[in-house]
């Protein structure tokens, strides 16, 4: 039988009360000009009518956020003068950021504290030729024989490249039923922001605090502010997650979210599948945010129940009970709330070199006017392109779909549904990048990679691939590509490449087309 | 972990805002597994050209700002990927510490358990900074105990810092002892959560 992690419904009402007493709630920040419309616009070409405020409901009352009931029941001991000591539930490992903290543990004398709470993969060098083809790159094959090697000599569970498990961690996690609501998870990695849309409190760690939690298994931690984004109405056609996650960072900007969790609310995160509001947490880390997490609901519980690490039997139904109270209280205090109109996002394709240069498909590449000029100016240098360019008259050279952003199977479904009965066009080479092998064989049971293939798209083994171009998969100086990933940063995806993010039927539709084109007018086959 | 108490040293200006680890480390050096030897590797593409040259365009190649160990940059600092190599490059080529406007959550912890500091000042006293470090040989002074940056003309600034956090980088403390005095407690905590997992190994 299994036993579930987190505290059981009555053990959260004592520490509740004991918060109440022993730890009185911090007065309200008073209202700042955080969020002026100079802030927010720095790089937002768009339309969507939102407005900010710095709530300032209900400070002092018991009423909590979901993060505040999460991060209360994880708290282990707070040092007078330290940071709270905050315990990990669940700690996940690549072969990129790990081995200095294995060198590390044993420098010290030191062992993995819970080996059952860690589980590794290979994903960031992993080559996406099909598997057996040797690793060219032998610094890469070390990283990779390194992470083996740590794992077996610390009892980690490991899916290895060979295995039918292996993939992009923030998919295998989900997927093998690992991530679940209510926990902490941790893993060397930025993108770790992903589980948060189970409802559980997920972020990215440097290589010292992963040494950090594989020796304690918990993490000095400061506790971070709130901030609610709260997205009404419906998303209008053609317009994804992703679409909403770059909308949101186009207004606040790469640091709107700096130091803040940020719980998604809102009947349009209620109606995001569970790969909606991953591709949203995913790419909450674009806006600084330390976390984000979406209050698990029925989506949430269907998506975790069955899966192979997920409680079972007597363990499951334990669980939902507390699960079910993983909500922010009616009233509940953040510290900034924004609104957004769904009715007015689009399909958005960056045109600079950060995920806040952003614009709507039908707009165009901003002239130096608005923003921060000079790094407007240094962005268009590095990405070719002159002011006033109508997006959807860019050619593009390459297309990437995958990363732990946009590569999962219903990512894949939307851009098969797109490419079906086209051909790529003849200037443009493009790849599909399962995230993890699971999705790659559920994808072919479904004929994808049948359109994919006929369409002219590569279709490749699982991995972090050309988001971060550890692997061969890379783009050659001046190449121009349309990617579903999570960073357009300078040389991310190769030394000289220019990245623009766009969802994963925006890419599809700009690999067949040629250059980016509005999905909203796609004729589908 | 090398104690930070106060740093004199040259300071060079890197004019730029949202500067992302990505630019600082890039990816193709991260597959090191040793902790050393990044320092050459620092703001790669901008520091070298595509044959691998130095170009000689970019600032930390003008002659004047050799031996640099202070970096003035622009907000956000520090964004983007966790890699903790972006703190090891930038210690490994000589600078002790980092003043912008603001720095990216992660980079600062991670900057924190290298002994680096990341001092955040004003957007004017940084671009003030920004000015006076374009003359040859500029030098400043980044005082920890003190919690001031000053030069020897006239400039001077306060700022702020978490207690412990500088704590830590005053004593160069190991944090992963700090938390093992806590054994007692995390049993504890341990016994009341099983993980959910443990029935699967």
């Amino acid at each position: 039988m299994r036993d579930y992690a987190g505290p059981l419904p009555a053990e959260l009402d004592q520490r509740r009360a004991g918060n109440l007493i022993g730890r009185p709630r911090l007065a309200p920040m008073p209202a700042r000009s955080w969020y002026t419309i100079h802030g927010l616009s720095r790089f937002w070409c768009g339309t969507t009518s939102t407005f900010i405020r710095p709530d300032t409901e209900n400070p002092m009352t018991s009423k909590r956020t979901l993060f505040e009931k999460i991060w209360d029941a994880h708290v282990v001991s707070e040092p007078t003068g330290r940071s709270p000591l905050i315990y990990i539930d669940l700690h996940l490992v690549h072969e990129v950021t790990s081995p200095q903290a294995f060198d590390g543990l044993r420098a010290a004398g030191r062992s993995v504290r819970q080996p059952s709470r860690t589980v590794a993969t290979v994903d960031h060098n992993v080559p996406t030729e099909p598997r057996g083809t040797p690793i060219l790159d032998p610094i890469a094959a070390k990283q990779i024989q390194a992470l083996e090697k740590n794992c077996k000599e610390f009892a980690i569970r490991f899916f290895d490249m060979d295995s039918p498990e292996q993939g992009i961690v923030h998919v295998i996690g989900p997927e093998l039923g690992f991530t679940q609501p209510g926990l902490t998870i941790v893993c060397g990695d930025s993108h770790t922001s992903t589980h948060g849309a189970f409802g559980s409190l997920a972020f990215g760690i440097g290589t010292s605090e992963v040494e950090h939690v594989l020796a304690t298994q918990c993490l000095p931690q400061r506790k971070p502010k709130t901030m609610n984004i709260v997205v009404h109405g419906r998303l209008p056609e053609g317009v994804t997650g992703k679409d909403l996650a770059l909308g949101v960072i186009g207004q606040i900007g790469t640091d709107g979210a700096t130091g803040h969790v940020i719980e998604y609310s809102g009947e349009v995160v209620r109606g995001l599948s569970m790969e909606g509001r991953m591709t949203l947490c995913n790419m909450s880390i674009e806006a600084g945010a330390r976390a984000a997490m979406v209050a698990p609901d029925e989506a949430t519980f269907a998506y975790v129940k069955g899966r192979r690490f997920a409680p079972q039997g007597e363990a499951w139904d334990k669980a939902l009970t507390y699960w079910k109270t993983l909500v922010s209280d009616p009233g509940a205090h953040f510290d900034k709330v924004l609104t957004i109109a769904a009715g007015t996002l689009a399909p958005f394709v960056t045109w600079g070199t950060n995920p806040g240069m952003v614009v709507q498909v039908t707009g165009r590449v901003p002239d130096m006017n608005g923003g921060d000029r000079k790094a407007t100016e240094q962005a268009l240098q590095y990405m070719g392109l002159e002011p006033g360019t109508r997006i959807e008259d860019i050619p593009i050279d390459r297309v990437f779909i995958g990363s732990c952003t946009n590569s999962r199977l219903e990512d894949l479904r939307a851009a098969a549904r797109v490419a079906k009965g086209y051909h790529v066009s003849p200037n443009v080479r493009a790849m599909v990048v399962p995230g993890s092998q699971a999705i790659k064989h559920a994808a072919e049971k479904e004929g994808l990679h049948r359109v994919f293939q006929e369409a002219g798209f590569e279709w490749r083994e699982s991995g972090c691939s050309m988001c971060l171009g550890m692997n061969p998969d890379i783009l050659q100086p001046g190449e121009r590509c349309a990617s579903t990933s999570n960073r357009n940063f300078e040389g991310r995806q190769g030394r000289g490449g220019r990245t623009h993010l766009v969802s994963p039927m925006m890419a599809a539709a700009a690999a067949i087309a040629g250059h980016f084109t509005d999905i909203r007018n796609w004729k589908f086959q | 972990m090398q104690p930070f108490h106060k740093h004199q040293g040259r300071a060079v200006p890197l004019d730029r805002i949202n500067v992302d680890t990505d630019q600082i480390i890039p990816k193709q050096f991260l597959k090191r597994i040793e902790r050393t030897g990044f320092g050459e590797f620092l703001f790669y593409d901008w520091r070298r050209t595509p044959d691998g040259k130095p170009n000689e365009s970019f600032i930390l190649n003008h002659p004047c700002h050799q031996g640099a160990s202070i970096l003035i940059a622009g907000k956000n600092f520090g964004c983007g990927s966790s890699r903790e190599h972006a703190v090891w490059a930038l210690s490994d080529y000589g600078f002790r510490t980092v003043i912008a406007p603001s720095f990216a959550d992660i980079f600062a912890n991670n900057s924190t358990k290298n002994g680096f500091l990341n001092v955040a000042l004003t957007e004017g006293e940084v671009a003030e900074l920004m000015r006076r470090s374009q003359q040859d040989g500029y030098q400043l002074t980044v005082d920890l105990e003190q919690r001031k940056v000053y030069d020897e003309q006239e400039f001077s600034a306060s700022f702020q810092i978490d207690d412990f956090v500088r704590h830590c980088l005053l004593h160069g403390l190991d944090d992963i002892g700090l938390t093992l005095q806590h054994e007692s407690d995390i049993a504890a905590y341990e016994a009341r959560h099983a993980s959910p997992w443990q029935s699967n190994v």
